[in-house]
């Protein structure tokens, strides 16, 4: 049985068509399913190793970023969603998506209480905002960024991604190995605006959970998965992969490593 | 609410034209004597809701009569010249003599459909929403990104949006209070309303904005322009449509309230300080709501379920319905139409353009599939009626009879106007002579030889040519991954490119190139000319980027003035000539087209009058086999050759250059389409084989920009001389070469090691070599007479041209 990706999609997604097509090109099979259909059991969970939630503006970013999406998951899917992940099976949370595994409270997630620790505020230069931005991989557990270049080139599109917590979060979130890409500026030193280009605590641009199986980011690892996608292609000699199909490859890996 | 009845049939002229009036009907006399006779012959009255549909389905803005109506037009005092209809003896003229057989569909359905590839042909459409962004910048705005993106929706059976492009004429931002005319909004409040507009409802949309333009003129302070356009991707066997008696009429989406209505008839007015009380005008946008409903019908389209389908744009239902059921006939009942609330009068639901709706005709059948698939995504969708053989529009209310109008008289009752036209050529005075010129900017050095130095970063910090990209970056270019020439190219990403390029089926290496040309400030000389360079400045963006002219396909987009006023109406005139010759001698066919009229702002306190200037926006669509062939307009490396393609013509006429010098002239650069398709014709088969390392298009500013973006762009300096450049034998100025906008002109960065081969594959074309990319960041131009006129560093001109809206202006 080949890895299956469910792509969650609800009013106001976006992203789904290249997410599930980065994941194709990694190998799995892809369903793009509204959550509706999972809400009334119309379609199962369970028949899926790996569970995607893709940028947008989910119900127009309402309120805040992800907030109504994440408490729909959190109240009509918590369980089924914990029961996914103590079976060992992967979320990604992209863009949008990390903004609502943060609001869900699956990320940072240091215990298993589902509840809100961090946030993704709007951008200090207060707009939205696409760009690329280089990124240094930190070594983690995180099973979608394993043999991970040190470091990468993604774009951004977010008005809604400064990551930030109260200080006791930012520590646990260091000691517990849990922050996966940071923002660096193309010299390797710490970033100024536009090279952290939300302004996020600690340069932070993605996390994942203590297991390393939930991982969420504000990049987009999707829309760099050839060497055309790159800003420079014209002018650069560059490797037929993006930097971004790796982590959809990791995660193909990993699923047929231990679901096989 | 009733239906009320409307006595016409007793009246005299004056008594109609009141109605008209007060009803904002936007009728002239011939048009409501017509419908008179058409009620005398009916034996009765006509109902509310009957004037109002006939008044939205004749409007300008729904059957464009100006370029439709018949036109006595006299140039320069000679000779009255008859004229059958704008757009048949130019527009239409043109693609069918041009016949290219990759055209689909064009200008009968809500977008020009041409082909892509084998599965797939790519719809585009562009539209203004000018009158309700000068009200209501941000709603306006937004508004008309989601009505184009409807109209790929409501293209064949449905076109999935892939790509938006958005052009904006602002007034300028630096106008003072005392200035503004009464009751428009400042240029800075319609600026960043607009773009904000386009920017949450085309990111919420996920839809990358990667191509698009902004220019500023004084005369668009009251009458800001904003297209909106739309790329679809669409199966080739979903490209047709049919409506058969018994389908049912389906409307999906969002709810009906009072927000836009009289939006159709409300463009053929002028605006003053009066139009901000017409608040209901303007609709009311929910991205969120239009994104459900695309995700409904794509998937409904695919499992084949309906049967045609189009917007809800201008006119609301009596459009939407009217126009389908034009040659079977519609029965709807109003009182099945959901309300966002009650009190709504019967013609206010009929003619609302509450937006986010879409009209389907679905075979009865389907119904429950169709409505579990929307139950299913909390998507609203309403039963209003079916389509006839009666070849009769009726509506009726609550058992009522509220309409009974025979298809034909509403499709084709409306009497043809005949429209006067006239043309003078103006005069506007010249400048002195070079000399004098800049010697009035102060930069003559000892030796008196000038220096151009400011003069290009003067221009490069002029509004029109300065960088846009903090608008840019508030638009998601990269959302469905497949832009693979975007809107900011370079070392560091903030060169402006020339077009953009889009690869909309993942996986595959076929991409779709989207340009856009625009030059109002020459049709204050002389419309022809400005539609001729806008036509060419389009076809320049795609051969940049490695386009073919022979695969290019133009859409135009004409936002004029009253077209009542003869004058007005002899610059259309001017202008659509230009569109025929210039078109069918490039052999690149229009597919589609808009025009916006009335654009006008009257100052109730000066009593002036303010007509925008003339502006037609050509944008183009070119379809390349492999994406791995474009190429951008950043310079690439040191020790490279530097090429001027096209040759330079005394045209320093609406130049930037004289405008910053406070002229106009009158040398209008002319295409000369003989020179400039051998020009694009060879440049196209160097850029296919590899020969070219980057190219940008010589448009404002001329060579001396043009450069300039190249070099710094990609973090080069340049060793350049003019004298080696093209030149017509009446050019002897150094600012002419440096600043003269001549059209079909191209700078090319070409390898030591491609020299010959390059030279070999331009014969016949002019050229020439004038000199090269340098390691050092300095810029540096000799003039024809071997000594420097410009000499500065790559990174000052940047930052002229970088400085103008780095915050946002």
């Amino acid at each position: 049985m080949g890895p299956k990706v469910l792509v969650l999609r609800t009013a106001g997604t976006n992203c789904d068509y290249e997410t599930e097509y980065a994941f194709q090109i990694a190998g799995a099979e892809t369903a793009l399913i509204h959550i509706n259909n999972l809400i009334t059991g119309r379609a199962n969970l369970d028949e899926y190793h790996i569970l995607a939630l893709p940028g947008g503006f989910s119900y127009g970013d309402d309120v805040a970023a992800g907030i109504l999406l994440a408490n729909e998951i959190k109240h009509k899917l918590g369980d089924l969603l914990r029961n996914f992940v103590d079976s060992g099976k992967l979320i990604i949370g992209i863009c949008n998506g990390f903004q609502v595994l943060v609001r869900a409270g699956l990320l940072p997630g240091f215990n298993s209480q589902i509840a809100q620790e961090a946030t993704l505020a709007l951008n200090t230069s207060a707009k939205f905002e696409c760009r690329w931005v280089h990124l240094e991989t930190q070594q983690t557990a995180c099973a979608f960024t394993q043999g991970l270049k040190q470091r990468i080139f993604l774009p951004i599109a977010h008005a809604e991604g400064r990551f930030t917590a109260p200080n006791q979060i930012l520590d646990e979130l260091e000691s517990n190995r849990q922050v996966v890409f940071r923002y660096v500026a193309p010299n390797g030193k710490s970033p100024l605006y536009p090279d952290n280009p939300n302004g996020s605590d600690l340069q932070i641009a993605g996390i994942c959970d203590p297991t390393g199986r939930i991982f969420g980011m504000m990049p987009h690892p999707e829309r760099f998965l050839t060497r055309l996608n790159h800003p420079h292609w014209t002018r650069e000699h560059l490797p037929e992969k993006g930097d971004g199909f790796n982590i959809f490859q990791n995660a193909v890996t990993f699923v047929r490593q231990n679901f096989s | 609410m009733d239906v009320k009845r409307i006595p016409i049939r007793n009246v005299d002229e004056t008594e109609l034209t009141r109605i008209s009036r007060e009803g904002m009907l936007s009728l002239n006399l011939a048009e409501m004597k017509a419908i008179q006779s058409y009620f005398i012959q009916q034996g009765r009255e006509p109902t509310d809701v009957e004037i109002e549909t006939i008044a939205q389905t004749w409007s300008e803005h729904c059957v464009h009569k100006t370029f439709k109506s018949r036109i006595e037009y006299a140039e320069n005092g000679g000779t009255v010249e008859v004229i059958d209809g704008l757009f048949n003896s130019y527009i239409r003229r043109a693609t069918e003599e041009i016949g290219k057989d990759w055209c689909v569909s064009v200008f009968v359905d809500n977008a020009g459909i041409v082909e892509f590839d084998d599965e797939y042909n790519i719809a585009f459409k562009v539209e203004t929403h000018n009158h309700p962004s000068a009200i209501e910048p941000y709603g306006g705005a937004g508004t008309g990104v989601g009505g184009v993106i409807r109209d790929s929706l409501g293209t064949g059976l449905g076109a999935k949006p892939i790509l938006n492009t958005d052009v904006f004429c602002f007034g300028p931002l630096d106008l003072a209070y005392n200035q503004l005319p009464t009751g428009s909004l400042h240029p800075r409040r319609v600026f960043k309303g607009v773009v904000a507009g386009v920017r949450d409802y085309g990111n919420r949309m996920g839809i990358p904005t990667a191509n698009g333009a902004i220019l500023f003129d004084s005369r668009f302070t009251g009458n800001p322009l904003v297209f909106c356009g739309n790329v679809g991707l669409i199966s080739k066997n979903r490209c047709a449509k049919s409506v058969h008696p018994g389908d049912l009429i389906l409307a999906v989406g969002g709810r009906t309230g009072r927000d836009g209505i009289h939006g159709a008839t409300f463009s053929s007015l002028e605006l003053d300080d009066a139009s901000e009380n017409l608040g209901s005008v303007v609709q009311i946008g929910n991205p969120i709501m239009e994104k459900k409903i695309v995700d409904v019908l794509m998937e409904a389209r695919d499992r084949g379920l309906f049967r045609s389908i189009t917007d809800c744009g201008a006119g609301g239902f009596s459009s939407a319905v009217g126009e389908m059921g034009k040659d079977t006939g519609a029965e709807v009942h109003l009182e099945n139409v959901r309300l966002k609330y009650e009190g709504l009068a019967p013609w206010e639901i009929w003619l609302s353009e509450a937006q986010e709706r879409m009209v389907l005709a679905l075979p009865p059948e389907n119904l429950e599939a169709m409505m579990e698939l929307c139950d299913a995504e909390l998507v609203e969708a309403t039963v209003l009626g079916e389509f006839t053989d009666s070849r009769k529009l009726r509506v009726s209310y609550g058992g009522n009879l509220a309409a009974e109008l025979d298809m034909h008289f509403l499709h084709e009752g409306l009497p043809t106007l005949t429209k006067k036209a006239v043309w003078e050529m103006p005069c506007f005075p010249e400048p002195p002579d070079r000399t004098v010129v800049t010697g009035k900017n102060g930069v003559l050095d000892g030796s008196n030889v000038p220096d151009f130095t400011q003069d290009l970063c003067a221009i490069l910090g002029s509004p029109n040519v300065a960088s846009k990209e903090w608008v840019i970056r508030q638009y998601d270019h990269e959302v469905q991954g497949g832009v693979v020439l975007k809107p900011l190219v370079g070392v560091e990403n903030d060169g402006p490119s020339d077009a953009c390029v889009v690869t909309p089926v993942l996986g595959s290496h076929k991409g779709v190139i989207v340009a856009n040309g625009i030059n109002p400030k020459y049709s204050d000389i002389d419309p022809y000319h400005s539609a001729a360079a806008a036509i060419d400045e389009a076809l320049r963006n795609v051969i940049a980027v490695g386009g073919k002219l022979e695969s290019t396909a133009l859409l135009d987009n004409f936002s004029w003035g009253n077209p009542d006023k003869p004058d007005r109406l002899g610059g259309l005139v001017r202008a659509a000539k230009a569109c025929y010759d210039i078109a069918t001698a490039y052999g690149t066919p229009f597919i589609s087209g808009k025009d916006s009229l009335y654009n006008e702002y009257r100052d109730t306190t000066t009593g002036k009058q303010l007509a925008i200037p003339s502006t037609l926006l050509i944008s183009a669509c070119c379809v390349i086999p492999d994406v791995k062939r474009a190429i951008t307009m950043d310079a690439k490396s040191p020790g490279n050759l530097i090429y001027v393609l096209g040759k330079t013509y005394r045209e320093l006429g609406a130049s930037h250059y004289y405008d910053i010098h406070g002229f106009v002239g009158n040398s209008v650069p002319i295409v000369r389409p003989e020179e400039g398709k051998a020009t694009m014709v060879a440049l196209s088969r160097a850029v296919e084989e590899r020969l070219i390392y980057s190219c940008h298009d010589c448009s404002e500013g001329g060579i001396g920009v043009a450069a300039a973006e190249m070099a710094f762009s990609g973090g080069f300096g340049m060793e350049l001389n003019l004298a080696y450049a093209p030149r017509d034998a009446e050019v002897i100025g150094d600012d002419v070469l440096l600043f003269a906008e001549s059209n079909s002109r191209f700078i090319l960065e070409v390898s030591h090691e491609n020299r010959a081969a390059f030279e070999e594959r331009m014969e016949g074309v002019p050229f020439g070599c004038i000199g090269s990319t340098i390691e050092q960041p300095e810029f540096v131009v000799k003039g024809i007479g071997g000594e420097t006129v410009i000499q500065t560093q790559i990174y000052q001109l940047k930052e002229a041209w970088q400085s103008t809206f780095r915050d946002g202006g």
